[in-house]
């Protein structure tokens, strides 16, 4: 099956419920890594939306990417309560353990303002990070 | 007028029963329940500052700069979003909000270029406006830090740019483009910090997006962000004048805004009653012809078509072409004379050339294009109602509650009402939207885009419609679904029973006549019952039964059967008793801008003015006393007729103003012929068209920027054209008419278009209250206009038929002759696209071929398969007839066996493949039914080669050198 007749059965798996839109862009991006713009055209075909308003809302989502990215992902938080406990300094040695191989990305607050700084690896969060544990955290994800 | 902006309410008028009373800044204003404080404020003289709030489009609350203070209430609410309550008390001028204001106000600037005085909005930009109003001194945040400054022009579409660095992110473009267009081209990509408008998805630049270019968004931009290129070339216009659009029968009234004798934008006028503000591709941007190198402004003569012009003096071709047409009468009698009024000029314009061909000529040789295009609705409209017009006004569609659109593509073919119709079937306001049933061989747009969806669409075979209205009909009637109060209080009943005991016979049934006509029978049989009684689920606390309104365009008219589908059409409003209220009724899409007002101005070769037979001895001595001469009673030629008539030798004279027929009408050979066979021709154009190839006397004629008259739309409403220019060519094209008039001795001495618009309503009951000065005051009025309608007549057959009785006529199914067979197994059938116009004349001449710059022939994959072609080859059609060649594009938008392509374009001539079959009661040809084969091929045919070469051949202009 090709890309573009999975794409249709995700379309067609949601198309009867209410706001369709997100749980297929869901799908699609975990299924393929992106929604890119071949993606959207098809979806917006697929529900009857114009290709702009569809791209209005991939582009509005950090989560949903244009281009498949296969590197690992760091989610670093980068909000006033990690700040204030230090994550700024920690931000060098992580980027430099990632190099080319892992991706660092910035969210701000992931709910564990207490025991900062924190990151998330997949769904697995991790708190109370100083340099050697962030930097072994990049280094094994 | 000067030139100042209309107002802008900021919010939607409200239509409400109850009315509230507010205060504001101690003003009280009464406004009806729902009206936002904005608006209502606005009513009573003022004016809160605002960025993203626009009248046309729904309340957005985003700019925050429309704050207000309301006594008891806690905060500063956006007042746009902010419904008027009894007894509020508003202030929209506080310290508080000064602050506030002024505080929003220095976010914007600090990320906007300070370049006003260069800028190509200055003191045209609702952001330089609205800074001063809030007292803006200064920009406490500086310039520096990130910003968009930088961001590039999107210069791609023709006729406006796109600045992001200019935009302030209020998103009224992309609010105009869903709500107004109804195309959702736009949106805002990104967030926060980032956000951006954007055409279409990232790659995308307006051309290449979704985006139609109707203006609505560059109409809508408070800043330069969207903006015209004439603007940015020209700079800001001086003075305004309220006009009428010269393309489509939709009729949109334009304000022409104007730096001296240089017209620099067209501005859809929001007090339009037919566009409410909104236009579209052709007429906001496409007027670039009328200045266009083509355009000949000297008239011209020759002795015989093989040699090349000679421009001389007005007197000399005048005198030229009157010699030659007393000769002829002399020689061959009046009858060898004729003329084809335009339904691109005014009405008083198409008054006088009639007038000229009766009065001058001393004949009935008269026609007008809508011979091709919508002779059939004359006929049968007039033949079951009383009257050859469509029964409601363009609101009408906000009352809808079904439409059924048959051979008819409103999105191309009148887009600005097509808009219209998508915002009645999107859902509103918790309004359910309309529901829809598309009759068509093709997938139009209205089919299926972007939140629009027809409940059915019956993909018929070409030439089947009486087939299918019938079977509809048969439904209705043997389901009980018929409407027969109104039947028995409205219509000829002994005549309804007829009807209806044949279309209940078992032979119209859906399932019998699935075979011809290919629409499933289910899907037919559920479009008839949604048509008629709602469908299933039909609950409305106000009616029995919803209101279903019919609107069909040439798809139902240009057929062997045209007057009998309209026939059909009216039956089915009359059973179902959809006729004679807001939201229901029977409304021809007509094609060019005044074909209604050609048809209402006697252009037919039976009809005088108002459309009285001329056998009518009493509606003949009316206009013989007031003319002054004896006219002939015998109907005149008709276009088919004229042309049989000159290659049999007894017709040799023709004067046509505005129409090109050798490229619009059907087989163009034998209209090529014809004309060649003629003695003296006379072309009366802005450009040396088609026919002109032909001709012996060019006439230059003046746009409808260079004259005053009437246009009447597809609602029958009179519009007033205003001159904006000076004509290039020196002369309205009235003007022109009177003056070949008095070359042959007639003495006519109007001085102005007014005068000519009192004589049509001297001579015309349903015109009786139509006067310039009358319109100037009305806006625009719908005939009739008389002591009866003073104001005019939105909906027609109120309380009963004008022709007494409703008329229902047995439509027989008659097969066209016109058949597929081993050699042509295809079915051509023909159309427009929303960037061109007819035959092209104007639009070929403008940056709209951008978008469309030949003619392409859609064929269905399997078909395409079945020959080796794919989309961009070279195809040869061939039918009967003749063949030509054009590029194919495949496409499911057509069904198998169905091949379509417009007519726009010269080196195309679609209409060489055309055949002759016509309408059995008008002549309007079939131009939608012709069997063809398709062909790979390498280019153009020998006939087009052929062609190309006469074509240049005949526009050689001699120059005095060569002399």
């Amino acid at each position: 099956m090709n890309n573009s007749a999975r794409i249709d059965q995700i379309i067609a798996t949601h198309a009867g419920r209410e706001g369709p839109l997100l749980p297929i862009l869901h799908d699609v991006q975990k299924e393929f890594g992106c929604v890119d713009a071949e993606a959207e055209a098809q979806i917006a075909h697929g529900l009857n939306l114009s290709r702009a308003e569809v791209h209005g809302v991939v582009s509005f989502y950090h989560d949903f990417t244009a281009a498949a990215d296969p590197r690992a992902v760091v989610q670093i938080c980068r909000a006033e309560a990690c700040k204030a406990r230090g994550v700024e300094a920690l931000i060098g040695a992580a980027e430099a353990a990632a190099g080319g191989r892992v991706r660092i990305s910035t969210v701000y607050c992931l709910g564990l303002c207490s025991v900062g700084p924190n990151a998330r690896v997949g769904s697995d969060l991790h708190a109370r990070l100083d340099e050697a544990a962030l930097v072994k955290l990049v280094q094994s994800a | 007028m000067g030139y100042e902006p209309q107002a802008d309410f900021g919010t939607p008028e409200v239509v409400s029963e109850s009315m509230v009373t507010l205060t504001i800044d101690g003003r009280q204003v009464s406004v009806p329940a729902g009206t936002s404080v904005m608006r209502a404020a606005a009513e009573c003289g003022g004016s809160i500052p605002k960025l993203c709030a626009s009248d046309n489009i729904a309340a957005f609350g985003s700019c925050r700069l429309c704050l207000v203070e309301v006594e008891g209430r806690r905060g500063t609410p956006a007042s746009c979003t902010t419904p008027a309550a009894q007894g509020m008390v508003v202030h929209t001028q506080t310290p508080r909000l000064q602050k506030l204001r002024k505080g929003v106000m220095e976010l914007y600037i600090s990320d906007h270029p300070l370049d006003c005085l260069t800028c190509s909005a200055n003191n045209d930009c609702e952001l330089q406006d609205q800074a001063a109003a809030v007292g803006l001194r200064d920009v406490r945040y500086g310039y520096e830090g990130a910003n968009h400054l930088g961001l590039a022009t999107d210069s791609s579409n023709p006729y406006f740019d796109f600045d992001p660095s200019k935009c302030i992110a209020c998103s009224r473009c992309v609010r105009a483009c869903d709500e107004v267009q109804g195309t959702f081209a736009l949106t805002i990509e990104g967030k926060g910090f980032a956000s951006k408008v954007s055409a279409g998805q990232a790659t995308d630049d307006f051309l290449s997006s979704e985006c139609v270019s109707c203006g609505a968004c560059v109409q809508a931009c408070p800043t330069a962000t969207l903006q015209e290129k004439a603007v940015k070339e020209i700079g800001k216009p001086e003075r305004s004048v309220i006009t009428t659009c010269a393309y489509c029968g939709v009729g949109c009234t334009f304000r022409a805004e104007m730096r001296g004798e240089q017209l620099v934008r067209m501005v859809p006028w929001k007090d339009g009653k037919a566009n409410r503000g909104h236009s579209c591709v052709k007429g906001r941007f496409a007027w670039g012809y009328a200045n266009h190198q083509d355009r000949i402004t000297s008239p011209m003569i020759r002795d015989s078509i093989e040699q090349p012009w000679r421009e001389v003096s007005w007197e000399e071709a005048l005198s030229f072409a009157a010699t030659r047409l007393q000769s002829i009468k002399a020689e061959y009698g009046a009858r060898a004379l004729g003329g084809i009024t335009s339904s691109r000029c005014t009405n008083e314009e198409t008054f006088l050339v009639q007038k000229l061909v009766r009065a001058g000529f001393g004949t009935n040789n008269v026609d007008t294009c809508a011979r091709v295009c919508h002779s059939p609705t004359g006929y049968g409209l007039k033949t079951t109602f009383g009257t050859s017009a469509g029964t409601q006004d363009f609101d009408s569609v906000e009352q809808s509650d079904v439409m059924l659109v048959i051979g008819a593509n409103p999105t191309d073919a009148h887009p600005v009402f097509a808009s219209r119709m998508k915002r009645r079937l999107r859902p509103q306001n918790g309004k359910p939207g309309a529901k829809l049933i598309v009759i068509d061989p093709r997938r139009i747009d209205l089919v299926r885009s972007p939140h629009i969806e027809a409940a059915y669409h019956l993909p018929l075979q070409p030439g089947t419609n009486v087939a299918v209205l019938t079977a509809m009909a048969h439904v209705i009637v043997t389901e009980g679904l018929a409407d027969e109060a109104f039947i028995r209080e409205r219509c000829d009943w002994d005549e309804y029973q007829d009807w209806a005991r044949f279309v209940a016979d078992e032979r119209h049934s859906p399932e019998v006549l699935e075979a011809v006509t290919r629409v499933p029978a289910a899907d037919l049989r559920a479009a008839a019952r949604l048509y008629a009684s709602g469908g299933p689920g039909w609950a409305s606390a106000q009616r029995e039964r919803p209101n279903s309104a019919i609107y069909y365009g040439l798809g139902v008219t240009e057929h062997s059967q045209g007057s009998s589908t309209v026939m059909a059409i009216a039956n089915l409003a009359m059973a179902t008793g959809n006729l004679g209220r807001p939201g229901v009724g029977v409304n021809p899409l007509r094609g060019q801008n005044n074909v209604q007002g050609a048809c209402d101005m006697g252009s037919f070769p039976h009809e005088l003015p108002g459309y009285r037979h001329i056998s009518d001895g009493a509606t003949r001595a009316l206009f013989e006393a007031d003319w002054g001469v004896e006219l002939d009673p015998e109907p005149g030629l008709r276009i088919p007729n004229m042309l049989d008539a000159a290659l049999d030798g007894s017709f040799r004279a023709i004067y046509i103003q505005g129409e090109d027929i050798l490229q619009s009408d059907p087989n163009t050979h034998h209209v090529a012929a014809g004309l060649k066979a003629m003695d003296c021709v006379i072309v009366h154009d802005l450009f040396l068209n088609e026919t002109a190839n032909y001709a012996h006397v060019f006439l230059p004629g003046s746009t409808f920027l260079e004259k005053t008259g009437t246009f009447t739309n597809a609602e029958r409403r009179i519009q007033m054209v205003r001159k904006v220019m000076e004509p290039a060519n020196g002369y309205e094209d009235w003007q022109v008419t009177q003056a070949l008039a008095n070359a042959m001795g007639l003495q006519w001495h109007y001085t102005d278009a007014a005068q000519i618009m009192d004589e049509v309503a001297r001579l015309t009951p349903s015109f009786a209250g139509v006067s310039h000065a009358a319109l100037d005051k009305a806006g625009s009025l719908q005939w009739p206009v008389n002591s009866a309608a003073p104001d005019g007549s939105p909906i027609m057959h109120v309380d009963g038929f004008v022709r007494g009785k409703g008329k229902f006529v047995v439509t027989d199914y008659v097969p066209t002759d016109e058949k597929t067979g081993p050699r042509f197994p295809l079915l051509l059938t023909t159309g427009r696209i929303l960037s061109h116009y007819n035959v092209g004349a104007q639009t070929r001449r403008t940056a709209n071929t951008a978008w469309h710059s030949e003619d392409l022939l859609e064929i269905h994959p399997t078909d395409a398969e079945n020959r080796g072609l794919k989309s961009g080859d070279w195809v040869r059609l061939a039918s009967r007839t003749g063949e030509t060649t054009l590029r194919a594009e495949v496409t499911t938008r057509v069904a198998p066996g169905v091949v379509y392509t417009t007519f726009h374009h010269p080196e195309t001539q679609a209409n060489v493949v055309t055949t002759e079959f016509s309408d059995w009661a008008t002549n309007c040809p079939e131009y939608k039914v012709t069997a063809v084969q398709i062909s790979p091929s390498n280019g153009p045919t020998v006939w087009q080669e052929d062609y190309a070469a006469q074509a240049a051949q005949s526009r050689r202009i001699a120059t005095e050198a060569a002399e």
